[in-house]
């Protein structure tokens, strides 16, 4: 589409449609991937729920429901910024891109501290504290950085995404009628959402 | 349709290209031409085909006679994971849907390219990334991975070698397989020739379709699975290794969550080249359109309810094991219909037998060969006897290579005229065709007997009792590597200097063969719209083709 | 344009809808947690699952625009939410009878 030094020929071909699907089928396969691993917690969890709920009393629950909610929340402005540039309030879009953005790192930040807190009791992934606990403890807390680590980086992803998408509003790139670019965007970006949802009952809030 | 059959002489995708220059080597890696993307991808899996061929060459050379012959045990185990790795990842996995389904989808649909033609370079790239990053992982230190392909824990856990980066490889690889189906789903539901409904669609087009769901579904699992192992290798996480809780068979679920629907990634497209070439060849409208095509989507979806029967001896419940013999079985059932309707295709039909017919029907008997042992394997008890036995690796080889390996040789000659606008020696092909298939047999056959009388797999070393049949198979290992080469020759001298090809050799009536060979850039001259169905050869004699 | 009419059906909802379901999602959030701090015993971790399916439904069907897309979204959908099912429960039958 952007490229202009091809040589004329190479057609044109616009199908908002297609892009859409293309969108949904990447999202099933992030989908499967994490599928994997609750499958995993599945199994384990089932295989020591008692040690799973004594090791999820370390985590921190009201850390997690604030970040939930400020998750939901940025979910939220995303979807507002695409309704704003659909009324051609392009600045109002602006506005709710940089909200989300600015959502994204509370909800970093949150989280940096949660994990610091959790190295600074000596548990972190090979830890001499993390090795003597019990067996079903080990898994409970390998998952847990696993999973929310790579939800965390799901994040960042996400973040750089919206900053793209920032721009090329601002450069009319993206525009009114042509924003299937920016509905993508909000996919990945709800498709974040998704995921938290269910990570946080599973880890904070089994007592 | 009947207007498509003028040809004139417009430029060919060689002459023109989607970059400032149509030349040179930069042409063609920045290139978003599906069928240069495909001719790239040609090139690479040959390579890459030719350097696993030589391990397995090298594996039987170890095995010629019995004790140490050029290599001890620990190059042995490197070597036999490294020829799986390539083969499975590199060149069968990949194989047709990346050459065949990149080149030929597009055209058959009557569409200008792929939905997303420069997500289709980008997943060529991270081919390419990933096969270097195996290549690499060769000459890190700890030495190559030993661990075999399935990369099974705790051992990949716990051993020294560098296993870490083929993982990490695979994972690439992956990602790679996943944006290529992600790619064709879109372009057969948004890229359809006005006319062309689901039920007009080539048959190769509907086993590429399923492929492509499972690469997109199934891809991810093992993905997850291997960056598991990564970070457990890493940081030392309890995930997998029983000394921290972790539980080996869950590894073991998850591997083959995806591993054995991969199976169906390798042999589905295949199936779909063999629904092309009988019917041209037969000069004969399909039998059981759509069983066939039904057949392929129900493969994919049993394909996902089988995968435990690689671990009937793992120690998993005897309730998992007793449902997923049951559920195996079921497989066997669209396969057999397709099977079915492919010999009910050329009764009575005008069979003309060209030498990708030829490969097509070398085809059909060593995989109904693997297809059927693969029955002797789901049956529990039957398994229990011969579990990581040769018995096992014969049954693979006979599906796999046998089946699709053979295929990917006929679609080359069917679609070779097409794809160089060249014509290779017949003659020669034909040779091949029957060389490759005694050389097969002499390789492959002695194993099921050694796996039956109990000869162990990954094993660089055997019992005395075994050195005639072990003598046999390595002499077929240097006939089938000395025909691979013939093969390679006959295409290669073809491409250099064969007789330039008709637009339409064999008389298909598929899309593909109404355009030019090579095609043009945007693959037709003319608007295409399509009325009728895909193997109606009734169209032939509107369509200009080359007659006996 | 080869299909004709490719480009957006529109769907625009103003903002209240976007609003009301973000509002439903918090309500459920804090249900469920408070849910958790009342002993339910065996039945407390299907009920934070059920809620946390109902959050999931509301993000796809309105954020993810889903409840006005194609049919042909919504059997994608289904396919490989089943898949994972499929996948679930096979895997439990090793280990719920091993």
């Amino acid at each position: 589409m952007s490229q202009s030094n091809t040589t004329a020929v190479h057609h044109v071909h616009r199908d908002d449609l297609g892009a859409k699907m293309g969108m949904w089928v990447f999202l099933f396969t992030e989908v499967l991937l994490f599928g994997g691993m609750f499958l995993v917690y599945a199994v384990y969890r089932f295989q020591h729920p008692e040690l799973f709920k004594l090791a999820a009393l370390e985590l921190n629950t009201a850390m997690g429901t604030f970040n939930t909610i400020v998750l939901l929340t940025s979910s939220l402005t995303m979807v507002l910024a695409i309704v704003a540039l659909q009324k051609m309030h392009k600045k109002l879009s602006l506005f709710y891109l940089a909200v989300t953005i600015g959502f994204a790192f509370v909800f970093m930040v949150v989280k940096y501290f949660e994990w610091s807190a959790k190295f600074s009791h000596g548990i972190y992934p090979g830890s001499e504290e993390l090795l003597n606990k019990q067996n079903g403890e080990i898994l409970f807390f390998g998952l847990y950085f696993v999973m929310t680590g790579l939800h965390a980086l799901h994040v960042i992803i996400g973040v750089v995404i919206i900053a793209f998408l920032y721009v090329f509003i601002k450069r009319d790139k993206i525009t009114h009628d042509n924003y299937v670019k920016l509905e993508n965007g909000g996919l990945y970006w709800h498709l974040v959402d998704l995921i938290w949802i269910f990570l946080f009952p599973l880890f904070y809030l089994i007592h | 349709m009947a207007d498509a059959n003028a040809h004139v002489a417009s430029k060919s995708f060689f002459e023109e290209g989607t970059t400032k220059s149509s030349k040179g080597i930069r042409s063609w890696l920045f290139s978003t031409d599906h069928k240069r993307i495909g001719l790239m991808y040609l090139v690479t899996i040959t390579a890459f085909f030719f350097v696993g061929a030589l391990f397995g060459v090298l594996m039987r050379l170890e095995l010629m006679s019995p004790g140490e012959t050029i290599m001890g045990a620990q190059e042995y185990n490197t070597l036999f994971t490294l020829h799986g790795v390539i083969m499975i990842f590199l060149f069968i996995i990949p194989g047709i849907p990346a050459i065949f389904g990149n080149f030929f989808l597009p055209l058959q649909l009557g569409a200008k390219d792929v939905a997303f033609p420069r997500l289709n370079l980008l997943s060529y790239w991270i081919y390419l990334i990933g096969s270097i990053l195996v290549i690499l992982s060769l000459f890190m230190q700890g030495g190559p991975i030993d661990t075999g392909w399935t990369f099974y824990v705790p051992y990949s856990v716990r051993t020294t070698t560098s296993v870490s980066l083929p993982l990490f490889a695979a994972f690439v690889l992956g990602f790679s397989s996943i944006l290529t189906g992600l790619n064709f789903i879109v372009t057969i539901h948004r890229m359809r020739a006005p006319g062309m409904n689901f039920f007009r669609m080539p048959l190769f087009v509907w086993s590429t379709y399923a492929t492509a769901w499972i690469q997109v579904i199934a891809t991810p699992v093992v993905g997850i699975t291997i960056l598991l192992v990564i970070i457990e290798r890493s940081f030392g996480v309890g995930i997998f290794d029983p000394a921290l809780g972790g539980d080996p068979i869950l590894f073991q679920h998850m591997f083959w969550i995806y591993s054995h629907p991969a199976v169906y990634i390798m042999i589905l497209p295949a199936m779909g080249v063999v629904s092309e070439i009988i019917p041209t060849f037969s000069r004969r409208t399909i039998f059981g359109y759509t069983p066939i095509a039904m057949s392929s989507l129900a493969i994919a979806f049993v394909g996902y309810l089988v995968w435990a029967h690689h671990m009937f001896t793992s120690g998993m419940s005897d309730t998992s094991r007793v449902i997923f013999s049951l559920l195996t079985y079921i497989v066997a059932l669209p396969s057999g219909v397709k099977v079915f309707n492919w010999v009910a295709t050329m009764y009575k039909g005008s069979i003309d037998p060209k030498p990708p017919f030829n490969w097509v029907m070398s085809f059909v008997f060593l995989f109904s060969i693997g297809g059927l042992t693969g029955l002797v394997l789901g049956s529990i008890t039957a398994d229990i006897h011969v579990h990581d036995t040769y018995f096992v690796v014969s049954h693979f080889h006979y599906v796999m290579f046998g089946g699709t390996g053979t295929i990917v040789f006929a679609a080359m000659y069917y679609w070779f005229p097409k794809m160089f606008g060249k014509m290779y020696n017949i003659k020669w092909a034909n040779l091949n065709a029957l060389f490759y298939f005694i050389a097969f047999n002499t390789l492959y056959f002695p194993k099921f007997i050694m796996g039956y009388q109990g000869m162990p797999r990954r094993y660089y070393d055997y019992l005395p009792e075994f050195a005639d049949l072990q003598m046999l198979s390595t002499i077929g290992s240097w006939l089938m590597f000395a025909t691979l080469v013939s093969i390679f020759l006959n295409l290669y001298l073809a491409v250099k200097k064969g007789k330039k090809a008709h637009h339409n050799p064999w008389g298909g009536v598929t899309l593909e063969w109404h355009t030019s060979s090579p095609p043009p850039l945007l693959n037709f001259d003319k608007e295409i719209t399509v009325n009728h169905e895909p193997y109606d050869f009734s169209q032939l004699k509107e369509l200009d083709y080359e007659s006996k | 344009m080869e299909h004709g009419n490719t480009e957006h059906k529109e769907h625009s909802h103003g903002y209240g809808i976007y609003i009301l379901v973000w509002l439903a999602l918090i309500a459920l959030t804090s249900i469920t947690v408070t849910v958790a701090g009342v002993d339910f015993g065996k039945i407390a971790l299907p009920i934070a699952l059920f809620i946390a399916a109902v959050k999931s439904m509301l993000v796809i069907n309105f954020f993810m625009h889903i409840k006005y897309e194609d049919a042909i979204f919504k059997v994608f959908l289904l396919l490989s939410g089943m898949t994972l099912l499929v996948i679930f429960i096979l895997t439990f039958f090793d280990v719920f009878y091993r």
